[in-house]
């Protein structure tokens, strides 16, 4: 799909917790080939200090009516004013971005793991993969009971299985320490969108495990398209743009020490 | 619609309005957006005689206005450039211009050599004021003598359009223009990054993996304003106005205090399409003040 720079409707911004936001847009066109994974950049309105846009993962998409939803959680001065945006207004936003995650063929089994904010791509691949066929397992870490959103939601695409820090829902612990991770059940795929540190762990489980594994990064960016050339990431062929050739990567790709 | 052409040296610019290198890729980047044929020129991101893999991340951080940046001059090579790269872009009818960077006199000549056989590019811009890069680059253009060499030497081996491109990091902008100048310098471009840093005061740590970088934005654009406008007092060749442009009002400000065009930098990132907006802005105005033509009020500033 080629990339453009509109300025789109906010058809709904839903307070799902403290500090979730999910924004929906409808577009004019199309937007039917948004690949589960790919991001936005929106240019935020009313906030002085914000200069350069701030990338979104797509949290879902509904075709039929030419919109798509982000997921926002309010960190700095940004995203807080992002929060207050409401219906009828529009934002400027930069779509679609980057490549996207691999999807399933028919009968495979794959495991879609979320921490904190980075659920936002998950609802869109679980969709999509749950229509292709695959048998799709969720596994969502977040830091408490409060903290975890969109379960009913996801529950639709998949069989969800919950971590928290505090044990006040699921499994006590990491989102390696669930036991889905634990190498029993053989998944095709990890497919992984979260901090670092958690991909990082995801990423070695793989490895014990012997299964393929996508991460979503996050590295901070200037254009979103490619040429400021800011959100490097290392990989086997050297540095390559997250916005451009990521946000998703094959941990094979990628030179991390795990 | 206006008279919006220009003339740089020998290449004739449609309008005032190029992009600045390292905010524009090597064009293609932004073909989805528009037509990149619509703008006056565009300078594509910086090329090296060897590959370089540019400093590690983190290599941005955002600032009151503006942005650093410590990208380092991430590119394949000239060879990589000409062989891949250049088919990609013959495409364009607007003028396309490459910046050339070294890390020693010797690269800057061998790599304007290898451009020079590029049928398809119209110019070099010399880019002696990269503040990222350990040698080279800004070294050569914060000394006088330096910068004077280097245009010198590139000079002898190039007979398109030379412009060079000056680092805002020096305490007085006009001498270093017009010793260029009287090097053999078609025009000159200003200005590059300012050299600044920024610290995250809860972990003490800089945000940049190089500790400093470079500051562009609207940050910097009254500066760059001052140092063009002094700059055109000085020299008699073309001057390119760069540093925080973000709408036809800025360029207009540029070329009132003497820029016969400009460069879309940073803006870029924030609104892909700012540079072709800036286009029919720059006409608006002429239209609402009643010029035929740019040349007008280049230099128009009223004292």
């Amino acid at each position: 799909m080629k990339k453009e720079v509109s300025n789109l409707l906010v058809a709904s911004n839903i307070t799902l917790n403290h500090d979730n936001y999910l924004i929906e847009f409808k577009s004019d066109s199309s937007i039917e080939e948004i690949i589960p994974g790919q991001f936005v950049n929106v240019k935020v309105n009313k906030s002085p200090g914000t200069f350069l846009r701030r990338p979104f993962s797509v949290h879902d998409t509904n075709p039929s009516d030419h919109s798509f939803s982000i997921l926002v959680k309010t960190i700095g001065e940004g995203t807080k004013a992002l929060s207050r945006v409401k219906e009828g207004e529009s934002l400027d936003v930069v779509y679609p971005l980057g490549n996207g995650f691999k999807l399933p063929s028919k009968g495979e089994k794959i495991l879609l793991i979320g921490g904190g904010v980075g659920i936002a791509p998950m609802m869109h691949l679980a969709r999509t993969s749950q229509e292709l066929g695959a048998d799709v397992h969720i596994l969502l870490g977040a830091r408490t009971i409060h903290d975890h959103i969109l379960i009913d939601e996801f529950k639709r695409y998949g069989t969800v299985h919950l971590t928290t820090d505090d044990g006040s829902v699921g499994t006590k612990g990491f989102v390696t320490s669930h036991q889905i991770m634990d190498g029993t059940i053989r998944f095709n795929r990890y497919q992984c969108c979260g901090p670092d540190p958690m991909m990082q762990a995801v990423a070695r489980k793989a490895k014990q495990n012997a299964t393929e594994c996508e991460v979503s990064l996050e590295n901070m960016m200037a254009c979103g398209f490619g040429v400021c050339l800011c959100c490097v990431t290392k990989t086997n062929e050297g540095n390559k743009c997250v916005c451009t050739d990521g946000p998703v990567f094959n941990i094979n790709d990628l030179e991390w020490q795990i | 619609m206006a008279d919006l052409s220009v003339k740089i040296d020998k290449l004739e610019l449609k309008n005032p309005v190029m992009t600045a290198s390292g905010t524009f890729g090597n064009g293609v980047e932004f073909d989805d957006f528009f037509n990149v044929d619509m703008l006056g020129g565009i300078i594509l991101k910086g090329t090296t005689l060897h590959h370089r893999e540019g400093n590690d991340y983190p290599r941005m951080a955002e600032t009151p206005s503006g942005m650093l940046n410590a990208v380092g001059l991430q590119n394949k090579g000239v060879d990589y450039f000409c062989n891949d790269i250049y088919p990609k872009i013959q495409k364009y009818s607007t003028n396309v211009v490459v910046n050339v960077n070294g890390s020693t006199i010797e690269e800057y000549i061998e790599v304007t050599e290898r451009i020079n056989e590029l049928e398809d590019i119209d110019a070099i811009e010399l880019n002696i004021s990269c503040p990222n890069v350990k040698e080279g680059g800004m070294a050569f253009g914060t000394s006088c003598p330096m910068a004077e060499q280097v245009t010198r030497e590139v000079r002898k081996v190039y007979d398109k359009t030379l412009i060079v491109k000056l680092s805002p990091n020096v305490t007085n902008i006009a001498e270093i223009a017009t010793g260029v100048e009287n090097q053999g310098a078609d025009a000159v471009s200003l200005v590059n990054t300012f050299l600044g840093m920024a610290i995250d005061a809860e972990t003490r740590k800089p945000l940049l993996s190089t500790v400093t970088g470079g500051l562009s934005g609207p940050a910097i654009k009254p500066i760059a304003l001052r140092m063009v406008w002094q700059v055109a007092q000085a020299v008699k060749i073309p001057v390119i106005g760069i540093g925080g442009i973000m709408d036809a009002t800025d360029a207009i400000e540029f070329i009132l205090a003497g820029a016969s065009a400009v460069q879309v930098g940073t803006s870029n990132f924030v609104d892909p399409n700012a540079s072709v907006k800036m286009v029919k802005g720059i006409d608006e105005y002429l239209e609402r003040h009643n010029h035929h033509t740019i040349k007008d009020i280049t230099g128009g500033l009223q004292l």
